[in-house]
């Protein structure tokens, strides 16, 4: 299997997660969002690491799933409190920290 | 020993500046009395060391420290006796001494701390007068220049609680800071041409030089010193702030403006005679202003009716006398006016001190006469040096006085002579119709027929600061009480100084009565730099001037002994009948001088106003520049300018932060869109370079 199908998998799946990012209302959405970003850069990374034939690509996978899972947890309990701060989930309401 | 002479009054004013409040005043007078004294021997002593060397090299050095190095310029903290200082220190030592056993009781009503504190600004006051007088460079003598400045901006403020003496202490102040600006750049000009701010050294390097017939270095020079001059001793155009200056105690009137700091320009003309001496065109115009001030001075005397004003009157117009001795070339006979002046001066304020004191702050003179019968030895004392002063016969300013005035007709200068003639007939005019006003004819004081506050002495200013003099006691009437005589330090300090006015002038008999003209012997080598034996160290003339023993080329005494008979006789007249004018007018015929001054208004209100000067000085100079401090610099360039960049660069940065903070609207979202489209861009610019 060539490279550049995994590569466009990745593109593909990195795209629905920024416009997930940039169009949803909420919160939880906006999460997930940023993990489906995430994992998209985990097969790109794991693809090039089957291409040269190292395993690099998927220690700094395992990394990055980590990474996910903490900013996962540090997230989600962001969320909580903004809940209980506005009874809202929308990111816009959360605009008064600003000069 | 010679560093112990300024220094022992130094150490009198840390005692009363730091202990003074905890000390009664028996304790920080009597140090401050006893430093003074205690210098006043050293300082005989060292003199008497200095006679006895052999005339053409008398000098002793000292050198504390070298205070600037810089490349092959240097200079120390040095101090120097010769026989010009001498004369000094002995006036400022034995004088000064005499002035604080006199403050001990004059400022006696003060209370403690204040009392401590004027005795430390005089103790600092002759520290740096010594300095001032003992400095063998320039720049020595600066700081003690500069810092009589201050001790003077220091007493005439005394009363500090008085605006008028604020007023007046600042006004001291700022004129001499004017003058003092013209000093500066001259001692920076004797750098750049001398590379040495040694007198000694310059007098040599200068005594190799021509005498410079147009105006160039030198005469720019000196002229410049000579400015610093006017300001420090109260010359035309500078002499405006003395006269205002006699809003200080009467001791520092006497000590300050009278005997010792107003003649700090003619010390330093005469201790750069050399100088001077090369640059005729500076000399000319000193003689000219010096002769104009005494003129001009003597006609505002005659109708002042403040004692202490006619006596600062006087003073500028004597010190006018010197600067037109040091102008005509006769520097011997300057200081020996500065030296005898310094005694009948002395008294005089003394005894006007004294007449206050019994009038209980009394001070103009239309409110006294008839003290005579009161306060005995006041008048005796104050009549003395009147005559003194006046030019009467074998008294000690007859001598002085009539050298100068015999020089000057010698030299060639007919004109000046007629001014000082002239000048001569004022003196004796004005200071009897101060004596017969003061002392003589009706009583008119406020205790001869109403009451005396029951308070007898000088009450301290604080207590009253509103009144325009020194007030009196605010305390309730009783009996009337007549005034009374000095008591005994204020005495003893105006007998001494009374016959200092009467012997003073002996040590300078002039040859054509029979004398030795001791002090103008004494002091001949100073003035001409002679130097015997004595290898100067510092500069660019180090060693060389061994051989420097040029012979004194004196005038031969017998040859205008004659001449100065004849104008001895005519100055004696003169004297006298302005005495005998002043009697006529204020005390037989009172009705004339109202007559005279009914008959030409203009003259006598031009006088009473000493002249307008005041008035013009503030029209063309201070309003001026008032208006551009105001207008141009506070309003123009501090405001819009200044205040205008700095205010502009904040609206600058909250203007385009205005803009700026439109993108921080805190929208997550927002911000994650800016971030990728960074990102994206970022790369972009990366994959297609």
């Amino acid at each position: 299997m060539p490279i550049g199908h995994y590569l466009v998998l990745s593109g593909l799946l990195f795209s629905i997660g920024a416009a997930g990012v940039f169009l949803r209302r909420n919160l939880i959405t906006l999460l997930m969002s940023v993990e489906i970003m995430l994992n998209a850069v985990n097969l790109t990374f794991v693809a090039f690491g089957r291409q040269i034939g190292e395993v690099d690509g998927q220690i700094i996978t395992f990394f990055v799933m980590t990474v996910a899972a903490a900013e996962a947890a540090v997230g989600l309990a962001l969320v909580i409190g903004l809940f209980r701060h506005r009874e809202s989930l929308n990111p816009e309401a959360f605009t008064t920290l600003k000069w | 020993m010679l560093a112990l002479i300024p220094l022992l009054p130094f150490g009198g004013f840390l005692v009363n500046a730091f202990l003074g409040k905890r000390l009664p005043k028996s304790i920080s007078g009597g140090l401050a009395t006893a430093v003074m004294a205690i210098s006043f021997v050293i300082s005989v002593m060292q003199v008497l060391a200095l006679a006895a060397m052999p005339a053409e090299s008398r000098q002793i050095n000292q050198t504390l420290f070298t205070w600037i190095t810089a490349g092959d310029f240097s200079l120390d903290l040095a101090l120097r006796l010769d026989a010009l200082s001498a004369v000094m220190i002995l006036v400022v030592t034995g004088i000064g001494s005499l002035i604080h056993l006199y403050s001990t009781s004059y400022m006696h009503e003060e209370t403690d701390s204040e009392f401590a504190r004027f005795f430390s600004y005089l103790n600092l006051f002759c520290f740096f007068m010594l300095m001032l007088v003992l400095g063998s460079n320039v720049l020595v003598m600066f700081v003690g220049w500069e810092g009589v400045g201050l001790c003077s901006y220091l007493l005439i403020g005394y009363y500090y609680e008085k605006p008028s003496a604020n007023d007046a202490a600042k006004k001291a102040f700022v004129v001499n800071r004017v003058g003092d600006f013209a000093f500066i750049l001259g001692t920076l000009l004797l750098v750049v041409n001398f590379n040495s701010l040694d007198f000694y050294t310059i007098a040599l390097a200068v005594k190799a030089m021509p005498p410079e017939v147009t105006f160039g270095t030198l005469s720019l020079i000196t002229l410049l010193l000579f400015i610093g001059a006017t300001g420090k001793s109260a010359q035309i155009p500078l002499y405006v702030w003395l006269p205002d200056a006699m809003e200080g105690p009467t001791p520092v009137s006497a000590l300050i403006h009278a005997a010792t700091m107003v003649t700090a320009g003619v010390y330093m003309i005469g201790r750069n005679a050399m100088l001077f001496e090369h640059a005729p065109i500076t000399l000319t115009i000193v003689a000219i202003i010096g002769a104009a001030t005494a003129l001009f001075a003597g006609t505002i005397g005659l109708v002042q009716n403040d004692i202490k004003r006619v006596l600062a009157y006087s003073t500028v117009s004597q010190l006018g006398y010197m600067f037109l001795a040091m102008g005509v070339g006769a520097y011997g006979a300057g200081i020996f006016h500065l030296y005898t002046h310094a005694f009948f001066k002395a008294c005089l304020f003394l005894g006007s001190g004294a007449v206050i004191h019994a009038l209980h702050g009394e001070q103009d003179i239309r409110n006294m006469g008839g003290l005579k019968k009161y306060i005995p030895v006041t008048y005796w004392t104050f009549v003395i040096a009147s005559v003194a002063i006046a030019g009467v016969p074998f008294l000690s300013g007859f001598f002085s006085k009539d050298e100068i005035l015999f020089e000057t007709f010698v030299e060639g200068h007919t004109l000046l002579w007629g001014i000082g003639i002239l000048t001569s007939l004022l003196t004796a005019t004005y200071m009897f119709r101060l004596v017969h006003l003061t002392f003589h004819g009706e009583e008119r004081f406020h205790g001869a027929e109403h009451h005396a506050p029951a308070h007898g002495h000088h009450a301290p200013a604080p207590q009253a600061p509103q009144a325009p003099q020194a007030p009196q006691a605010p305390q309730a009437p009783q009996a009337p009480q007549a005034p009374h005589d000095a008591p005994w330090p204020m005495a003893t300090a105006l007998v001494v100084l009374a016959l200092g006015s009467i012997l003073a002038g002996y040590v300078n008999l002039p040859h054509a009565l029979g004398g030795h003209a001791g002090l103008h012997e004494w002091l001949t080598p100073v003035f001409n730099a002679a130097n015997c034996g004595q290898a100067t160290t510092a500069g660019p003339l180090a060693g060389m001037a061994i051989e420097e023993c040029t012979p004194v080329e004196e005038r031969d005494p017998a040859e205008h002994a004659g001449t100065e008979i004849t104008l001895m006789i005519v100055s004696s007249l003169i004297a006298l009948a302005g005495i005998g004018l002043a009697t006529y007018l204020w005390l037989k015929h009172k009705e004339i001088p109202a007559r005279m001054a009914a008959q030409y208004p203009g003259m006598h209100r031009l006088l009473l106003n000493k002249y307008y000067v005041d008035e013009v000085y503030d029209a063309t100079i201070v309003q001026p520049i008032k208006v551009v401090s105001t207008e141009g610099l506070w309003r123009g360039f501090d405001v819009k300018v200044v205040d205008g960049a700095v205010n502009g660069a904040g609206y600058f940065v909250s203007g385009v932060s205005i803009v700026l903070r439109l993108l921080q609207n805190g929208s997550v979202k927002t911000y994650a869109a800016s971030m990728f489209v960074g990102a994206v861009a970022i790369l972009a610019f990366y994959l297609w370079r």
